[in-house]
Formats: structure tokens, C-alpha cells, sequence
């Protein structure tokens, strides 16, 4: 037996190949969305990971420093590596901004760190670390700053000298790394004329300006410019001790909010990402819906063009399977088509987005049944028109 | 199987519709075609010819009477088989007004579908279609899409089609419609050839006058009744160059 599904796919490959492509573009559309969830996930992970950190220690009732704002006394982390299973505790700030390079602002998450310690880019694709406590950085690639390149964060410049990859912040802005002491500054800083008009303002008041404790004045001026806050402990946990356990003692003792990687995980993904992936799933069921109307209306259509075959076909004693196996076929190979297509498309352009987006094999794989189920149901309607034809309608009158 | 009895049909109604708008089309028809026999049906516009080729054709139930196949009653107040698509594929050959070939299935294939759908291998469905589209003259064009054929191409592969399981009937409603004279009397012959050949069992519907004469016997429809006439039976073959043979049923 000859295939019959095949034979007309042959015979009119152009409306198929046609409809298949803009199908495929849709699926490749569909694709694309799981790879944007895919992406966040994954840049979450690795965001966690790239950071070097067993625990975060944050201010209390704050799920911070990625998901709410936290703020901790940067003297704090002495007394952390004092505690127990505690092997290395360090500062970090976080801090979402736009930093200028040229003419032109790139948005970047600025990370203030201790080199050599947790928070740290986690490795180089060019350049070197910061080696200088101050005005040096490492960019991420996609800030498309090169080693050499200036960058100006607020009212200071600084050299690029290193590059780094894959260290988005769960936004999805890639970061930048300065010393830490900059980055404090850079977050707090006033401007001049903010400063000019505090100082006017001490210097107006009797309880900073007295005349006979000179110097006075002076510190206070000094005590607001400069800041001496921090976003972020992150502790190394000592080989050989539990880090749920050391998190706990933290909490208990200091008062202080500790997480470990597995409630950071959680953090990221099931609050941060949540509202994002129902948003994604939302476009994912639209999509399937919107594919599955297109792939039954296509065959529909190429359906009743074919009705009076599909009449002869019968008259002449073609059985029922056979006629409705040919129009499920060439729904099918309508998705196959859509697929490869969708595939294709998907693997091309997901580079050209700015946030990262991961196609997972076994992602493609549940669309590819999906798309089978979907081209399935959605062959009844042309199938149930196709079995309602009557044969005697071939013979004529 | 017994094949002597070829067609046979008695006292055939058919009624279409219900309680006022009730029509019957057939009412009582009689009519025998032997093996091996080719005969006309010809009567007004909306006599009953149609409706009498569709009831044989297990295409529309009748509302009564009877009808025997090659000796088996396929009809008798109800349908007396189960799979009435299988009866039309192996034992009824149809050919219409318009050949209505698939578009998408190059010539050779629509002769070779039957077979094809009747259970045989592929290369013997196709050496069959072959030496059925030789038979009747289009084997130069057995690789053609059917849309690149003239018409009477199309209706001679239509012809092949009919014959390619070799069924014990063929119901041909007006096959000569859309032809020249010349052409319609080589399939008028094509026609009486195979039902010698192969003791089928032909009824030609027509209004044809060019071939009329060619039939020794014909049936008259008028008021949903037949009424049996002698034909002509016209010679058609004298003068004319012989046409080709069909092999021998394997
Ligand atoms: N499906 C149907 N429903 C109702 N009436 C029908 C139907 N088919 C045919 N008829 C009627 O039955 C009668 C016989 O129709 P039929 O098609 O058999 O005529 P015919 O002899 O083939 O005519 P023609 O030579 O014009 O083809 C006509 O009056 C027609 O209107
Ligand atoms: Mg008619």
C-alpha cells in the first residue's frame, strides 16, 4: 500500500512547507519562552554558585541581598568568624544602576567585593582580578566592556581589567565588580551639592558648630559622607560542619537572617522567578492553543479540498482508517515539519537575546509529544468532516 | 462464486424522504444483466437512473425489493452484507460522467489504488494498472500527474480504475459525456470488449445517441419502472482497428 498522506504532502509541498514554517515559527516561539524560564533558573543557579558562598547573612526578616533590600553594619562579619564552622565571612554589596561607558549607559548590577574572598567573580575569560583597592573592575561579557575599557560609576571612573561570564544578577543584568570600599561609596554618595548643602546645614547648627570644640563639625561632615554599610555577609562554611547548622547558630546568636544554598534557591526561584514563570506558562498554554487552532484549521481546510476525492475514495471502497490514518498523517507530518523548523529557529536566535536563554534537550523532546498530541486532536475535526461525507455524493446526479 | 446470474434485480423501490415530502424515485424495477452482457439504461431527466445505478452500487439503501450479485443476494428488504465498502472495492467497478481521479496519485497509482486497498503487493498492483492503462491507450502517460491528461485520457484512465480488480459488475453513469463521438465509441467498445472478455456484467446509463445503437438491449426507465426493449447490438469493432487486449486474469 502506497502512503497516501505522503503522496499529497508531495504533491502540494509548498502550501505544506509554507504552513509548516510559519507554524515552526511559532513553535520555535514556544520553545524560545521555555528557554527564557530555563535561563532565569539556570542563571540563578549559577548565580548562587559563581559567588562562592555556603551561607548569606542578611539583616533579620529580609530575604535579601537578591530578592529585598538588606543592609547590615560592615564590622559585622568579624564577629561571624568568630562563630563556630565559620571559615570565611566577607562583605558584599549589591546595587542596581546604570553605569556609563561613553556616551552610553549600560544597566549592570555593581558589585562591591573583598578580592580573594566569597563574593568574588568567579573566573576570567580575559584579563586578571583586581589586584589595586580601588578604581579597578571586573565586567561580565554581555556589559560588552573589553579589558582596557573605562567605565564611570557614578562621579568615579574605572578600568576594566578583567572579564567575566555568565554573572547576571536575577534580573538579568550582567554585573560589574569593584572594590568593595568604592562600591560602598558609590552606593551612598551624595552628590556635590548635596554635600554642600549638609555641610551648610552643620555648619548652621550650634550642636555641630561649637566654638569651643573645634573639629567637631569637621567629624560629623566626614560621618555623613562616608558609609559604612554593607548588603550581604557571605560566609564559607569550614570543611567537616554542617552549613544548616552553623546558619542556625548565626540566627540564633546574632540575630541576624542566614540562609543557606538550599533556602536561596528557593528564594530565587520560588518568589523571584514565580511570577515570571506563570507569566511564561500563560504564554506557553496561548501558544500551544494558537498552534493547535492554526494546525487544525490548515488541515481542515486542505481537507474539504480534497472532498470529492475523499467521496471517491470512499465509493470506491477505501475504508474508513485508511481516510482518517491519511489526514492524522498529514497533520503529523505538519508538526514534524513545525518542529524541525520551530527547532532550528529557536537554536538560531536564542543567542541574539540579551538574557540568557537555555533550550533544554529534554524540553524540546515534551514540546515535540506535545506538538504530536496537539496536531492529533487537532486532525478530529478535519478527520470527522472527511468520515461524514456521503459517497453517493461522487457519483452526481 | 457462481457468476451466472450477473445482476439481477427485482421489484426495487427506492423513496426519498419522509411522510409529505416523500418521493419515490424507483418503484418496483425489474431488470437482469448476464454475464458477459452490456446493456443501456436511458429514460428522461429525473427518472430514477441514478438513484437504480446507486441503490446496485451499495452507495443508497432501497426501501425494498431485492438485489443478487453473481448469484449472491446482496439485497433483500435490508442489506445482506456487513462491509458494503469491501463489496464496492472487489466486486463493483464505477465510472462516472468526470473521471475524478486523485490529484495527488500519479496515473499509474490511481489504477494501482484499488488493488493497493484490496491487499496486493505494490509491484503487481502496478504491472496490472499498466496493462489496463495499455488496454486502453494512455500507458505513454502512466507516470503523469492526471491533471496534465485531456479529458478523454482522464475518463480511459478512469475506465482502467474500474476494471482493476477485476469486478464481476461495472455501473457507468454517462462514461461518454465529456467525449467526441469518435472517442466515445472506442470506450463504448473498450466496454463491450472487457464484459466478452471477462463475463462482467456492465449497465451503461446514457443519453447518449451515438451510442445507444451500440447496445443489444436496453432497459427504458420512465416513472421509476423499466421497461425492456431490444437494442441494435451495432458491431462496433468492423472497420475500426482492433483494440488492444487486456492480458489473461492471472
Ligand atoms: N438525495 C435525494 N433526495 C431526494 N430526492 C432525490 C435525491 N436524489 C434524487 N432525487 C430525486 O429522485 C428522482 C430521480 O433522480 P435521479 O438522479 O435518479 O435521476 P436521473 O434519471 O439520474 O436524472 P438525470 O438524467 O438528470 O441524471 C429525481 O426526481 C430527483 O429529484
Ligand atoms: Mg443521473
Amino acid at each position: 500500500m502506497i502512503s497516501l498522506a505522503g503522496r499529497d504532502i508531495l504533491h502540494s509541498w509548498s502550501k505544506f512547507v509554507l504552513t509548516g514554517l510559519g507554524l515552526g515559527l511559532l513553535i520555535g516561539a514556544t520553545l524560545t519562552m521555555a528557554g527564557v524560564y530555563r535561563g532565569m533558573v539556570d542563571d540563578a543557579e549559577v548565580l548562587l554558585q559563581n559567588s562562592g558562598a555556603d551561607l548569606w547573612v542578611v539583616q533579620k526578616d529580609t530575604l535579601g541581598p537578591y530578592a529585598e533590600p538588606s543592609s547590615l553594619p560592615d564590622d559585622l562579619y568579624r564577629g561571624l568568624l568568630g562563630l563556630p564552622g565559620v571559615a570565611q565571612a566577607a562583605n558584599v554589596t549589591y546595587l542596581t544602576m546604570q553605569v556609563r561607558k561613553g556616551d552610553t549607559d549600560v544597566r549592570a548590577m555593581v558589585v562591591g567585593f573583598k578580592p580573594g574572598q566569597p563574593g568574588a567573580p568567579g573566573f576570567l575569560t580575559s584579563g586578571r582580578q583586581i589586584t589595586r583597592s580601588h578604581f579597578e573592575a571586573v565586567a561580565d561579557q554581555m556589559t560588552r566592556f573589553k579589558v582596557g575599557d573605562r567605565i564611570r560609576i557614578r562621579r568615579q571612573d574605572y578600568t576594566v581589567v578583567g572579564i567575566t561570564r555568565r554573572m547576571v544578577s536575577s534580573g538579568g543584568d550582567p554585573m560589574v565588580f569593584i572594590p568593595l570600599k568604592d562600591a560602598q561609596e558609590a552606593q551612598f554618595l551624595k552628590d556635590n551639592d548635596a554635600i554642600l548643602a549638609s555641610r551648610a546645614r552643620n555648619a548652621a547648627n550650634p550642636a555641630f558648630n561649637r566654638p569651643g570644640v573645634p573639629g567637631l563639625l569637621d567629624a560629623v561632615n566626614a560621618s555623613q559622607t562616608s558609609n559604612h554599610s554593607v548588603n550581604a555577609v557571605l560566609v564559607r562554611v569550614a570543611e567537616g560542619h554542617d552549613p544548616v547548622a552553623v546558619a542556625q547558630t548565626i540566627r540564633r546568636w546574632k540575630h541576624l537572617q542566614a540562609y543557606d544554598r538550599k533556602e536561596m534557591e528557593d528564594i530565587l526561584i520560588a518568589k523571584l522567578i514565580a511570577t515570571a514563570a506563570k507569566q511564561i506558562g500563560m504564554f506557553l498554554a496561548i501558544l500551544t492553543l494558537v498552534s493547535a487552532a492554526i494546525v487544525a484549521f490548515i488541515i481542515y481546510t486542505l481537507t474539504l479540498g480534497k472532498i470529492r476525492e475523499i467521496a471517491v475514495l470512499k465509493l470506491i471502497g477505501t475504508q474508513n482508517r485508511t481516510i482518517a490514518s491519511m489526514i492524522l498523517q498529514q497533520a503529523l507530518g505538519l508538526g514534524v515539519i513545525g518542529f524541525l523548523v520551530g527547532k532550528i529557529a529557536a537554536t538560531l536566535w536564542a543567542p541574539a537575546f540579551p538574557k540568557y536563554v537555555l533550550l533544554l534537550p529534554g524540553d524540546a523532546a515534551r514540546g515535540f509529544v506535545a506538538m504530536m498530541v496537539v496536531c492529533a486532536l487537532a486532525s478530529t475535526v478535519a478527520i470527522r468532516a472527511a468520515l461524514k461525507v456521503d459517497p453517493a455524493t461522487a457519483i452526481g446526479g | 462464486m457462481d457468476q451466472g446470474t450477473g445482476i439481477r434485480i427485482e421489484g426495487l423501490w427506492k423513496r426519498y424522504g419522509e411522510g409529505g415530502a416523500a418521493m419515490d424515485a424507483l418503484k418496483g424495477v425489474d431488470m437482469t444483466v448476464a454475464p458477459g452482457e452490456v446493456v443501456g439504461l436511458i429514460g428522461p431527466s429525473g427518472s430514477g437512473k441514478t438513484t437504480l445505478l446507486k441503490c446496485l452500487g451499495a452507495v443508497i439503501e432501497p426501501t425494498r425489493g431485492r438485489m443478487t450479485l453473481g448469484g449472491e443476494v446482496i439485497y433483500d428488504a435490508g442489506w445482506k452484507i456487513k462491509d458494503l465498502r469491501t463489496l464496492r472495492r472487489d466486486r463493483i467497478g464505477f465510472i462516472f460522467q468526470a473521471p475524478y481521479l486523485i490529484p495527488f496519485l500519479s496515473v499509474t497509482d490511481n489504477v494501482a489504488l484499488l488493488p493497493m486497498l484490496a491487499g496486493q503487493p505494490n509491484d503487481q498492483a502496478r504491472e496490472r494498472a499498466l496493462e489496463l492503462l495499455q488496454a486502453m491507450d494512455v500507458s505513454h502517460r502512466a507516470q503523469a500527474e492526471p491533471s496534465s491528461l485531456s479529458g478523454g485520457e482522464q475518463q480511459r484512465v478512469a475506465i482502467a480504475r474500474a476494471l482493476a480488480n477485476r469486478p464481476p459488475v461495472i455501473l457507468a453513469d454517462e462514461p461518454t459525456a465529456p467525449l467526441d463521438s469518435e472517442r466515445a465509441l472506442t470506450v463504448m467498445r473498450i466496454l463491450h470488449d472487457m464484459a466478452s472478455q471477462y463475463q462482467t456484467a456492465i449497465i451503461v446509463v446514457t443519453h447518449d445517441e451515438k451510442i445507444i445503437p451500440t447496445f443489444k438491449r436496453i432497459y427504458r426507465i420512465r416513472d421509476g419502472q423499466t421497461f425492456e426493449e431490444a437494442g441494435e447490438g451495432r458491431d462496433i469493432s468492423n472497420g475500426q482497428e482492433p483494440s488492444k487486449r487486456v492480458d489473461q486474469p492471472a
